[in-house]
């Protein structure tokens, strides 16, 4: 596959939202994940030499482990140089500003930038000073984008679809940027999306997004093929947003009773970091239903291809 | 003094006439006006209105003088046709003594462009615990009269109601900014559809409309004056447009960007359009412009909120809140009130001069009076056909956070006067 014979399919130079993909553009994304899964499969030297001599900077300014390094393999496995420039708290409190960090990061000429960063939007005013791509790693209460297309990308790969497909997302919908990313993105390829949380935990507007809305998540389950669950802070209790994280988990936790109720192929989500009794049971975790070790290793092709779309690199199969 | 025949010019836009200013004073407004010796203005084409008078700036001196100084900010006040404007309190220190409103107000009458009358804060370090020493504020050479904890609301309802009550004495008012802080904790921006969609904290309408609807009851109550400042919401108008029904002693003021913006600008995450309150929906804004239209928004306030680079180009939830408006309030009126059909220029005079000087106090320094012969002469010269690009590096402010960068607005402010002396002339200040 190469991007000039994609014409139509053409690629901004970000990825800050996932509202930046048409349907087109994002289904070209799981499509590419799959071509670089099957390109490295059964290889033993699991690398492709497509953005040799790029540079990718990984710059986080909010801990995140995971993604952090889901990002610096798929950097690395497309044989791109990588920083990670960690810059821990916001970038206020250490005393050097986002520009002045964006002008470093452009003067020594990264082509990528990957940032995670506590407010929402902060991606955005990168892009502003920097030559490079910025992708969006989520940012604050905004959006995830590269979490929503792994999580995407999984359910096409396990229930063979995303058209049409029930999609429920449960917990703390407001904070939540994975939630965001998934609802623009699910309604853009054409799945039905629920959102089910107490009403503390829906913004104000949310009336006006592509989904139905739901307070009672034993009604949802049985009509869904996915349920997300989102991670829900117990710190959210100091602010009344629920009595307590045993109501919480009363009434919004997935256990195994509920799970119960689920159709016999309908799997069950999560983006990680998990609260294990929490919003979720150990034996849902850990049940065949659970897709959360695929969705960690569904990420590193997805967000190969998210790098290798942007940067336009040589052929995959190169 | 020198004395200024304007020739052919249309007071609040009316039949044209010849205007002579002698010695501080209009002395003669009519056809055919014969001045030896007096420098002349071609008015023709022009419109003439009371100088300005604005009843919220932020001057930051003192304190954040590499934002604004009383001199950068009375400039950009006097090229925006104002001839009064109120500073507010919260400098730093706290114009909370009468040490520091007298420092202000010197620092007014030594740019020589505007007056500048300052606020007085309504409690000790805008802590919202203590009442500040109104009186001897009130005493000093600055003669304060509006008295405001603007930024911060004043909360505790005991002691709103005893500020209203004591400022009475001395015919003083109390400025509240309303804003319940318990409903806007780590507030980014108007809490709704675009909040929704962003993932900014969301600022609700409710958090400004319920503290004044207390303080409307606070003020009829105890039958004080009480002024809210920037009113952002339609309910806050509704609130207001019932209190004064019911006959109680309240005036509204609005803000220029208030009256033209909305929360889509933050789809941009550009801080320039991050202010407090926040920048409201386009339904509010129609209920704003009907507010004002219809007297129950009484003043345009500019809350001019000089920042300096570094507080603006960082992340949205990092900048500081506010934007530049002195001199384009003029022009966002013309746009929203004057080309619409919602006010003539008489009304623009009412709501841009008359009420506002009436509010502050103004009037004992000949702010606010109308354009007769024996009146101190603060006038404004307005070319209404004019329009122009807002270009943020022409400004006269020591800051550039304008949110009307590369807009195209109506109006040119071609002259100011300051009780008979130009402090701006073919658009140019005159200090």
């Amino acid at each position: 596959m190469s991007r000039r014979s994609e014409g139509t399919n053409e690629f901004g130079r970000h990825l800050l939202s996932v509202a930046d993909l048409d349907r087109q553009q994002a289904t070209l994304v799981l499509d590419t994940a799959a071509q670089i899964e099957a390109a490295l499969a059964g290889r033993e030297v699991k690398k492709l030499p497509t953005l040799r001599g790029r540079t990718v900077v990984n710059l986080f300014f909010e801990d995140s482990t995971r993604t952090r390094i889901s990002f610096e393999l798929a950097a690395k496995r497309l044989s791109a140089d990588v920083i990670n420039f960690s810059a821990k708290g916001s970038s206020v409190s250490k005393g050097e500003s986002l520009k002045d960090t964006a002008l470093t990061l452009e003067a020594m000429g990264a082509d990528a930038v990957v940032v995670r960063h506590s407010m929402s939007g902060a991606p955005h005013r990168l892009a502003q000073w920097v030559r490079g791509s910025v992708i969006n790693a989520g940012d604050g209460t905004h959006e995830h984008p590269t979490q929503a297309l792994l999580d995407a990308y999984t359910m096409r790969s396990r229930l063979g679809r995303l058209e049409g497909l029930r999609v429920t997302i449960v917990g703390d919908v407001l904070h939540s940027r994975v939630a965001r990313s998934n609802v623009l993105l699910l309604s853009t390829l054409g799945a039905d999306v629920t959102l089910v949380a107490p009403p503390t935990l829906l913004p104000v507007g949310v009336e006006t997004w592509p989904v139905e809305v739901g307070f009672d998540l034993d009604a949802s389950l049985p009509k869904a093929d996915v349920v997300m669950m989102l991670r829900v802070q117990r710190e959210r209790m100091a602010a009344s947003y629920f009595p307590s994280p045993r109501e919480y988990s009363r009434r919004y936790g997935l256990d195994a009773t509920r799970m119960a109720m689920l159709a016999d192929d309908a799997i069950v989500m999560h983006p990680g970091p998990m609260n294990r009794g929490m919003e979720i049971a150990a034996e849902v975790a850990d049940s065949v239903r659970s897709t959360i070790v695929e969705q960690v290793r569904n990420g590193l092709s997805v967000r190969m291809a998210v790098l290798y779309l942007l940067l336009g690199g040589s052929e995959v199969s190169s | 003094m020198s004395a200024w025949l304007i020739t052919g010019v249309r007071p609040y836009g009316e039949a044209a006439v010849d205007l002579l200013i002698r010695d501080g004073v209009i002395v003669e407004v009519g056809r055919d006006v014969t001045a030896p010796g007096a420098e002349r203005i071609d008015g023709d084409g022009l419109v003439a209105l009371p100088g300005l008078v604005d009843l919220h700036t932020h001057l930051r001196e003192p304190g954040r003088e590499d934002a604004e100084t009383v001199q950068t900010g009375a400039r950009a006040a006097a090229l925006g046709g104002f001839t009064g404007v109120h500073a507010m309190a919260n400098t730093d220190p706290v114009a909370d003594t009468a040490g520091v409103v007298e420092q202000v107000w010197r620092l007014g009458q030594d740019s020589c462009l505007v007056d500048v009358a300052p606020v007085g804060a309504v409690t000790v370090g805008l802590g919202g615990t203590r009442l500040a020493e109104l009186g001897a504020m009130a005493d000093s050479a600055a003669r304060v009269r509006v008295f405001s904890d603007d930024g911060f609301c004043v909360t505790d309802p005991a002691l709103m109601r005893r500020a209203l009550e004591y400022v009475k004495a001395f015919g003083g008012v109390i400025a509240q900014h309303a804003e319940e802080p318990r409903l806007t904790a780590g507030a980014q921006m108007h809490e709704g559809v675009r909040s929704a969609q962003l993932g900014l904290v969301g600022w609700p309408a409710a958090a400004e409309e319920a503290v004044i609807a207390r303080d409307v009851l606070l003020a009829g109550h105890v039958g004080s004056r009480l002024h809210v400042c920037h009113v952002s919401t339609a309910g806050s108008v509704e609130l207001l447009r019932w209190a004064k029904a019911k006959g109680i002693d309240v005036t509204a003021e609005v803000t220029p960007h208030h009256l033209l913006l909305t929360d889509d600008l933050a789809a941009t995450y550009d801080p320039v359009y991050k202010v407090n309150p926040p920048l409201r929906t386009a339904s509010d804004v129609r209920a704003l412009r009907d507010g004002l239209a219809d007297g129950t928004i009484d003043a345009v306030a500019t809350d001019h909120a000089p920042h300096s680079v570094e507080d603006k180009e960082c992340e949205w939830g990092a900048a500081r809140p506010g934007m530049l408006g002195l001199q384009q309030a003029l022009s966002v009126v013309i746009a929203t009130m004057v080309e619409t059909g919602l006010l003539d220029w008489r009304a623009v005079a009412d709501r841009c001069s008359t009420r506002p000087a009436r509010i502050g106090g103004l009037v004992r320094d000949g702010h606010g009076g109308e354009l007769l012969a024996g009146t101190p002469a603060n006038v404004v010269l307005i070319d209404p056909a004019d329009r122009a690009i807002v270009d943020p590096a022409g400004l006269a402010s020591r800051s550039r956070n304008t949110p009307y960068a590369g807009m195209e607005l109506p109006g040119r402010v071609v002259a100011t006067f300051l009780r008979g002396r130009p402090t701006v002339l073919d658009g140019k200040a005159q200090a």
